[in-house]
């Protein structure tokens, strides 16, 4: 199974690599990462897939934390969040298959973005099955060229990407805990 | 001018304009740092051309590796952080051995190496080297700085996170033209702000609350007691624990000297090589106390196997060690310390007497197969030569133990009374550790009696440090557990290899003359009697002392867990009249 995580961290070269290295070096297995700029200066975003477990996923989320560059680690696999992956197509397109593509395009409200004499380019948004399945009905028509960005997540709700804060106010701030299950009555207990 | 108009305008004088290089020195100096262990080079040149004006002891060592394990040394005997330097290329990667070792045993210690010029980065350019890179996994945090004015803010932070927190290594790569480059130094506004660094953490009032009640409840508890004390310095509210609570302790090989040997409640090492009775203990526990350890592959054996009727309770400054290897019952994040505090007024007294008496019951079980109850039938073992050394360095001495099988002897026979008395790498377990790191932990505690024990075999990983060690007039002892072949490594061929021993036999210099060479006493020892006698003879002489121990070459450490098997599974020293 996959978990889900958005990460924050410091915009600084290396910080890429330092994460990846984590997940090389505790081997765990990534199956998509993407990384961009948020609305806050100083603060790059990154959403991870990562193919483990629940158990292991609180191990990522609890290394992550001891990268002194990450900011926050959010595991989105289970709340309720926003899943995108994008994709660019180029499927081959004679006179006859052209209308037929657009038609397909059309049903699954991608968009043609490049017409060429034997080709069409195809952009498409939407969940990692979606596009799964639009590959699937382009297929035999000749995909030329398929990109994928890896999936984007972002929960639903009013969480913000944190400030980067002074030295003080981070200490004073919410520590960050062992993650773990959200708190039920009785004792608390650490495993699942 | 006043004094306090002179201090005040001492104040007014910053910022001022410095070069990169000094102010490589002058943070070191703000951050009061006695001793620098290194080796020159071209990319850190610039520094050294300016160290002479500050307040710095500069150690040559003999190789970078011997730096950052003198670093090393210094910082567990000492308590403050180590501060290694070497220059770019092959010495950085030299300091590999070192700053991994420091990382599995939470040591806290500033790497600073010298690079290429910035304009010369990715080049390929002689003696570049994207240490950076390298020590990547093995540093708790590093830098690349390529301006002089990053270096204040990268070295305060780097000392910052060093410390605080799971303490750990840091390395500082700064680039010979920002060494050279100039820019204003204000120390003040370079304070550390890293954002994303948390190192604080406290346990929830619940998971106290919880912990109490497995703590006040349980009939079998056991304190597993590890390098976390001593690091968050909690020796003497553990000791408060246990007897108020009357819980016995065991120790991991690092936890040794954080309770006292000869507490009624020590139970002593568990783990691998450790006494059968600490580890049936463990295993027929009903309740866990960790106290800042994080249950390695070496203490726990089989971990489907481990501690199968006990609940666990552990406390970890680091988040990411709790649940990781071993699921707890309760985590209680946070510096053993505070959370002592925490659990200290809500524990109920508790006698635990059937508990204890069971555990004594173990013990006598064990102790008839104890090489010390064993008759002398000439030959010396090197489990009499330790227990010799401990009794007539009287358990005072601060041991510094290589790895292998003299570092599981000593841990078994040498019984340390007090805190940071035993220095050993448990995670990484480098040979060539003992020397090294015994000469920084002399400098760092001069009036301690410092003794390296140390196997012919790692000796000669790390031997070229007699010369630091003369070079320096460090008054260390050192005592070779000469058994003329790489004994550890020879047991798993005797054990598990048919007996097959390949490329584990030594054949090994004269030590002693190899001793006066650099004009160290060297003293051989062939019987059990001459140990006390050579460690006399150590203790009133002026100079290092190097004692040549000729024990016997086919004996191997027990007990011992078998490959794979829970930790009561343990195979026992035979008998006596078995090994005649």
């Amino acid at each position: 199974m996959s978990s889900t995580f958005v990460v924050y961290v410091e915009d600084k070269p290396g910080v890429l690599n330092r994460v990846a290295s984590l997940f090389r070096r505790r081997a765990f297995n990534i199956e998509s990462l993407t990384v961009g700029h948020t609305d806050t200066p100083g603060v790059s975003r990154m959403t991870i897939v990562v193919g483990t477990d629940r158990d292991g996923a609180r191990k990522v989320e609890a290394h992550l934390y001891k990268l002194v560059n990450v900011l926050r680690v959010d595991d989105v696999t289970s709340t309720p969040a926003v899943f995108r992956d994008l994709a660019m197509i180029k499927v081959q397109a004679s006179a006859e298959t052209r209308s037929h593509i657009m038609q397909l395009v059309d049903v699954y409200r991608a968009r043609i973005v490049d017409v060429a004499p034997d080709s069409l380019m195809v952009e498409v948004t939407g969940t990692e099955d979606k596009i799964d399945s639009l590959l699937d009905v382009l297929r035999p028509y000749g995909v030329l060229e398929a990109v994928r960005t890896g999936r984007v997540a972002m929960a639903r709700g009013a969480a913000r990407t944190p400030r980067v804060r002074p030295a003080s106010a981070a200490l004073r701030g919410p520590m960050p805990r062992i993650p773990r299950e959200p708190a039920a009555s009785g004792p608390v207990q650490l495993t699942a | 001018m006043t004094r306090t108009s002179a201090r005040a305008s001492g104040r007014r004088l910053e910022p001022r304009m410095l070069t990169g290089a000094q102010i490589v020195l002058e943070c070191l100096t703000r951050e009061r740092v006695s001793h620098v262990f290194g080796y020159p080079g071209g990319a850190i040149l610039p520094v050294y051309d300016v160290m002479p004006a500050y307040p710095i002891h500069h150690v040559l060592a003999r190789h970078e590796q011997g730096a950052v394990h003198m670093a090393d040394g210094f910082a567990r005997a000492g308590g403050g952080v180590g501060v290694a330097m070497a220059t770019s290329g092959p010495g950085a990667t030299n300091m590999v051995t070192g700053i991994a070792t420091a990382m599995m045993d939470s040591s806290p210690l500033v790497c600073i190496t010298g690079q290429v010029s910035s304009s010369l980065i990715g080049s390929d350019a002689f003696q570049e080297t994207d240490i950076t890179g390298v020590t990547l996994p093995i540093t708790k945090h590093n830098y690349l700085v390529t301006e002089a004015d990053e270096i204040a803010p990268a070295l305060r932070e780097a000392f910052y996170i060093a410390r605080s927190g799971r303490p750990g290594p840091v390395l500082v790569d700064i680039t010979k033209d920002a060494q050279q480059g100039s820019c204003s130094f204000d120390w003040e506004a370079a304070e550390p702000k890293p954002p994303g660094y948390r190192p604080d953490h406290r346990p929830r009032a619940a998971e106290v609350r919880h912990a109490l009640d497995l703590i006040n409840g349980s009939a079998r508890p056991v304190i597993l007691l590890g390098h976390g004390v001593i690091l968050g310095e909690a020796e003497n509210l553990v000791k408060a624990f246990a007897e108020r609570t009357t819980i016995p302790v065991a120790m991991t090989l690092l936890g040794i000297g954080a309770f006292p040997g000869s507490h009624p409640l020590n139970l002593g090492m568990m783990g691998l090589h450790g006494e059968a009775w600490v580890n049936e203990a463990v295993q027929q526990a009903d309740l866990l106390i960790a106290l800042g350890m994080r249950f390695d592959d070496r203490v726990t054996g089989k971990l489907a196997e481990f501690a199968p009727g006990a609940r666990k309770i552990h406390v970890e400054i680091d988040p990411a060690e709790v649940n990781k290897n071993v699921p707890v019952d309760v985590g209680l994040i946070g510096d053993v310390r505070d959370v002592l505090e925490a659990l200290l007024p809500g524990v109920t007294p508790n006698d635990h007497a059937a508990w204890l008496a069971h555990i004594d019951g173990l013990r006598g079980h064990a102790t008839a197969r104890s090489i010390q109850g064993f008759d002398d039938d000439g030959h010396l073992y090197a489990a009499h030569a330790i227990h010799d050394l401990w009794q007539a360095t009287r358990g005072r001495a601060l041991v510094v133990t290589d790895v292998g099988q003299h570092q599981m002897w000593e841990a078994q026979y040498y019984r340390h009374e007090s805190t940071r008395s035993l220095i050993t790498s448990g995670g990484l377990g480098p040979m060539g550790f003992a020397v090294p790191a015994a000469i920084g932990a002399k400098l760092a505690r001069p009036d301690a009696d410092v003794w390296a024990i140390v196997g012919d075999g790692g000796f000669q990983m790390t031997m070229a440090e007699l010369g630091t060690m003369v070079q320096e007039g460090v008054k260390v002892n050192i005592a070779i557990i000469n058994n003329g072949c790489l004994g550890m490594v020879r047991q798993l061929q005797e054990f598990f290899y048919g007996a097959r021993y390949h490329a584990t036999p030594l054949v090994n210099p004269d030590f002693v003359t190899l001793a006066s060479a650099y004009g160290i006493r060297g003293i051989r020892v062939t019987e059990r009697a001459g140990v006390a006698a050579a460690v006399a003879a150590a203790a009133a002489h002026d100079g290092p002392v190097l004692l040549d121990i000729r024990v016997e070459s086919g004996d191997a450490v027990y007990p011992m867990v078998a490959a794979g098997a829970g930790l009561d599974q343990m195979i026992r020293r035979p008998a006596q009249e078995a090994t005649r």
